[in-house]
């Protein structure tokens, strides 16, 4: 290995290397001064996510196990900025004096679930790409089950891992019967190879099923709700912005690359589940009270909007969900970040119908909130508008009309459920409403980059514009 | 900078004004300045477009700016009038500032209050200059949310069951819109070239008849919805009642309006091939639309629902016009809609002033107004009859042209549509007439309401400049209908091109 070859990998040795440093602060410091690992994480994640914007050669290594694109390489930039912002948000939580004593824990482990979805966006083979989805999950099972004393929280640990172990199962499954028929786990190798004999369909099948449950696809989306309602709020949004961010990255790039010779057949597998997952995931949305439960439903039908973007199979359709997701982290995040402040804030509220009156009490945190929310459901001026927007041409470009109906349509359903908390904040009337608080200096900062960023993603037609040159070559 | 662009500009200014102001006076008065600032512009505007088409500046739009925005898909903010976006522009203006007027007394989160107003307003202006399909969706939205929280937070009544039900009506119709939009993009270019989104450019092209009979009916439905066409008419009643007074006037007096312009505009002007062919659906749709509004108003008994619906009425009467696809039934229904957001806006703006008096809106309950409230009262005889088409105001003009344009239609289909649809005249002198007599005449049925005082000057000045408008367009019609004729002639020549 030449030092150039370092370069290539500078996302994850990058990751590894604050990991490390991590440590070593966290053996080095005695109980008390525990907190400042908190700044400390956070401003060598921005460190990192910084660098990784800078010009940087592409390639290959390791015999094209590992690949860097510049497409990927964006990939992990989008995720660095979600893993940021879930940094920043986290802090004033682990403050609390459950979390004071394993803050660095979770920071390791998040940093961890990083490096593990680096690698498997860079994964050119599928050894890398399983050892990095592996990487990816488990840790994050971990986090969930990170509130120690609360019974849900552990339920949501076991039930990821149970889940994350199932769905790994059913994916190897499909991996050895692609190794079975091609010969091969190299991307470029099979991607040539692969044809439409029963089992090769069969091993696609197994596949995608792996993937769905990761990307919480109807119907394998049954441990969302549970998992997103139990674990602390910051875990939540981390596991359904960044993590299922990863998924989709990955799942995107082998589905117009490895499997470019069946397009045919998974498109139509895709149509039919991109329907059903917007469809249901909205239906179940409008039920919700928790907001976590909420906005677990509303990513799975989130998911089904991205999917749109993949089904295209065109370059136009891979920028739309590339920059889709990086909409979503800020707009997501941004609403989960306004849960946990006041989740911290008020003993644990997460009700909708304790938001009634908000606006009044905090008007701040209501309007993020509304504008997180109406990026979501795709309304202008924010960022979701442009999002969705272009998700939609790529469907429509490739003269998918029907799908492209039944998309428009759910966007309405889900509009409905989106206002229903602007509603309760701005609208219902409240005896005791959630009692004005001050938010703590990093939440502020989380939700501001979250509120800037919803504006200018949108506006600003060069991001959009260079994602798209990016996706010529993945 | 170009001139255009400043009827964005001012209206996102004053946002941003109104954000710095202490209290509600301050913001009432920000708000005023930028919507009088505004309606300069638009009387500048007119001006400046009837010098252009003077001095011999023929071309299809005037004051064209370009900006490319997203380079890769063509999207483009593009900005251009003609003489009927000119028109839709001096309108909005009107309604708007005399809006802000009638809702000078809004306490209640006044800041917030009118910045939606405002957002709305900024909407509606960047609507009617864009000719871009892309900027064009996005103000229509922009347009719609704000009416969520303007009817759910001020309304009155079931506000929040009729905030609900009118935003999700009309983002339904803008995502059918959006489908229709799809379909223009990617049959703007049949040889391969470069797509685009440009009104004008599509304009040029002749799209495949099938793709046109596939999405004409998602664009038409889509801007029908906002137009209250039948059966997807039924926000309008809701939303129109649960609205407090400024948002009534600006959404039955302009936003409607978007539909029919969108109709005109979008749908039959780059489709006109399955104008022609499935016309007749949407022909039926507003034939009903026209005589159950005016039906529907009669058997209502509360001021506003009157009002809604017949708006509903006179609304399906400008879709109506549009779908004969005559040169002049077309000038009548932009007129009509000219005509129909004034005077609507007056009806809206009386309503909501003798509902702040009496804080009644049921017909009954009231009676002999005009003695306790001579001014309002005129006014609302003034704007009944305008209503019902009474010659030297506005709305003869427009219901006239309009009549004399479907019945050049020889053909019995068209015939009968036209004589059903005329039968609404008679229809709506019936409910006018009616709410007149036992609202304003007779004996004062309740002893409280005979210390109710007449009009304070701002209500005067807000139903003044309204009844101004209404009667000058009424005695001197030409001038607007020549300026909306010139534009109508690329329009009519797309039309007849193929048939």
């Amino acid at each position: 290995m030449r030092l150039e070859d370092f370069l290539l990998m500078r996302h994850e040795l990058l990751l590894t290397l604050i990991a490390i440093i991590i440590l070593i602060a966290e053996i080095f410091t005695d109980d008390f001064k525990k907190q400042g690992i908190r700044p400390l994480s956070i401003i060598l994640m921005a460190i990192v996510t910084i660098v990784g914007f800078l010009p940087a050669p592409t390639g290959t290594l390791f015999g094209g196990m590992y690949q860097a694109t510049d497409m990927r390489l964006m990939m992990k930039n989008i995720l660095n900025i979600g893993a940021l912002i879930v940094f920043i948000q986290s802090a004033s939580w682990l403050k609390s004096d459950d979390n004071q004593n394993k803050v660095s824990e979770f920071f390791l482990l998040l940093i961890s679930t990083l490096i593990g979805m680096n690698f498997m966006i860079s994964s050119g083979d599928f050894l890398m790409f399983y050892l990095g989805l592996e990487l990816a999950t488990i840790p994050i099972a971990a986090l969930a089950a990170y509130d120690r004393y609360s019974n849900k929280s552990s339920e949501a640990g076991i039930k990821l891992i149970l889940i994350s172990a199932l769905s790994s199962g059913i994916l190897l499954y499909g991996i050895s019967m692609i190794y079975g028929t091609v010969g091969s786990v190299y991307f470029d190798k099979v991607s040539v190879a692969y044809g439409a004999t029963p089992l090769q369909i069969m091993s696609f099948i197994f596949f995608f099923t792996g993937m769905a449950f990761k990307i919480s696809i109807v119907p394998f989306h049954l441990w969302t709700a549970d998992v997103y309602e139990g674990a602390p709020v910051n875990v939540t949004s981390y596991l359904s912005v960044v993590s299922k961010g990863a998924a989709v990255f990955i799942f995107s790039i082998m589905l117009v690359t490895v499997f470019q010779n069946i397009a045919a057949m998974w498109k139509d597998v895709m149509w039919i589940t991109a329907a059903i997952t917007m469809t249901l995931g909205n239906l179940f949305a409008m039920r919700q009270n928790n907001l976590k439960r909420f906005l677990a439903f509303s990513s799975i039908s989130q998911a089904g909007f991205i999917m749109l973007g993949i089904i295209g199979g065109s370059e136009l359709g891979m920028a739309a969900v590339v920059y889709y997701i990086l909409v979503y982290i800020f707009s997501n995040l941004g609403a989960f970040g306004v849960i946990a402040a006041i989740s911290n804030a008020s003993g644990g509220k997460e009700n909708m119908s304790d938001y009634d009156g908000l606006y009044k009490t905090n008007p701040a945190l209501s309007l993020t909130l509304t504008l997180a929310l109406f990026s979501l459901a795709g309304i202008p001026p924010v960022a979701g508008f442009f999002g969705k927007f272009f998700l939609f041409t790529a469907v429509a470009e490739k003269g998918y009309w029907w799908l492209l109906t039944i998309a428009v349509l759910n966007t309405i359903i889900s509009l409905y459920y989106y206002l229903l908390p602007v509603k309760a904040m701005f609208i219902n009337k409240a005896e005791t409403s959630i009692a004005y608080f001050k938010s703590d200096g990093w939440t502020k900062v989380g939700l501001i980059i979250c509120v800037a960023g919803m504006v200018i993603v949108g506006f600003a037609s060069v991001i959009f514009e260079y994602i798209r040159t990016l996706s010529f070559g993945l | 900078m170009d001139f255009l662009s400043l009827f964005v500009i001012v209206p996102f200014l004053t946002v941003v004004g109104i954000v710095f102001c202490k209290d509600f006076k301050q913001v009432r008065l920000t708000a005023a300045i930028g919507m009088t600032i505004q309606l300069g512009l638009a009387v500048a505007l007119i001006f400046m477009y009837l010098a252009e088409r003077k001095a011999g500046n023929m071309a299809e739009m005037l004051f064209m700016a370009d900006y490319v925005w997203f380079p890769s898909l063509n999207i483009r903010y593009a900005i251009g009038v003609d003489g009927i976006s000119v028109a839709m522009i001096g309108l909005t203006a009107v309604v708007v500032i005399t809006g802000i007027l009638a809702s000078w007394e809004v306490q209640h989160l006044s800041r917030e209050f009118f910045i939606s107003l405002i957002l709305l307003a900024t909407g509606v202006f960047g609507f009617f200059i864009t000719i871009d399909l892309f900027s064009m969706f996005l103000f229509y939205e922009l347009a719609v949310i704000p009416m969520y929280l303007l009817i759910g937070l001020w309304g009155t009544g079931p506000k929040e069951y009729s905030a609900m039900k009118l935003t999700l009506m009309l983002m339904g119709g803008s995502a059918l819109l959006l489908v229709g939009i799809f379909g223009l993009y990617f049959n703007s270019n049949p040889d391969g070239g470069q797509l685009t989104f440009h009104i004008l450019e599509i304009s040029k092209v002749h799209i495949d008849p099938m793709a046109q009979r596939f999405f004409f009916p998602f664009t038409f439905v889509g801007f029908g919805v906002l137009g209250a066409m039948f059966p997807l008419h039924t926000w309008s009643p809701d939303g129109h009642s649960s609205a407090p007074t400024a948002v009534s006037m600006l959404h039955a007096g302009v936003l409607m309006k978007l539909g029919g312009y969108g109709c005109f505009r979008v749908a039959i002007f780059l489709m006109p091939d399955a104008a022609h062919e499935l016309g007749w659906i949407f022909l039926i749709l507003t034939t009903i639309s026209v005589v159950y509004g005016a039906f529907g108003a009669i058997q209502q008994k509360d001021l506003k629902y009157i009002n809604a619906y017949s708006s509903v009425s006179h609304c399906g009467l400008v879709l109506f016009a549009i779908l004969m696809m005559n040169k002049t039934s077309m000038n009548g229904a932009i007129l009509q809609m000219i005509s129909h957001g004034l005077m609507t806006a007056l009806f809206f703006a009386l309503i909501g002033m003798i509902y702040g008096r009496t804080h009644t809106r049921l017909i009954n309950e009231m009676g002999g107004l005009m003695k306790i409230i001579p001014f309002l009262g005129v006014v609302y005889v003034i704007a009944g009859l305008a209503s019902l088409g009474l010659p030297g105001l506005s709305g003869f003009v427009a219901e006239m042209t309009i009549f004399i344009g479907s019945f050049q239609h020889t053909d019995t289909f068209h015939r009968v549509c036209t004589i059903v649809a005329t039968s609404s005249i008679v229809i709506t002198a019936v409910y006018i007439l009616r709410v007149v007599g036992i609202l304003l005449m007779g004996p004062i049925k309740n002893k409280e309401f005979e210390n109710l005082g007449d009009a304070k000057w701002f209500e005067r000045l807000s139903l003044g400049t309204l009844v101004v408008v209404i009667a000058s367009i009424g005695l001197a019609p030409l001038w607007l209908s020549n300026m909306i004729n010139d534009s109508l002639v690329p329009i009519i020549e797309k039309l007849t091109m193929n048939l």
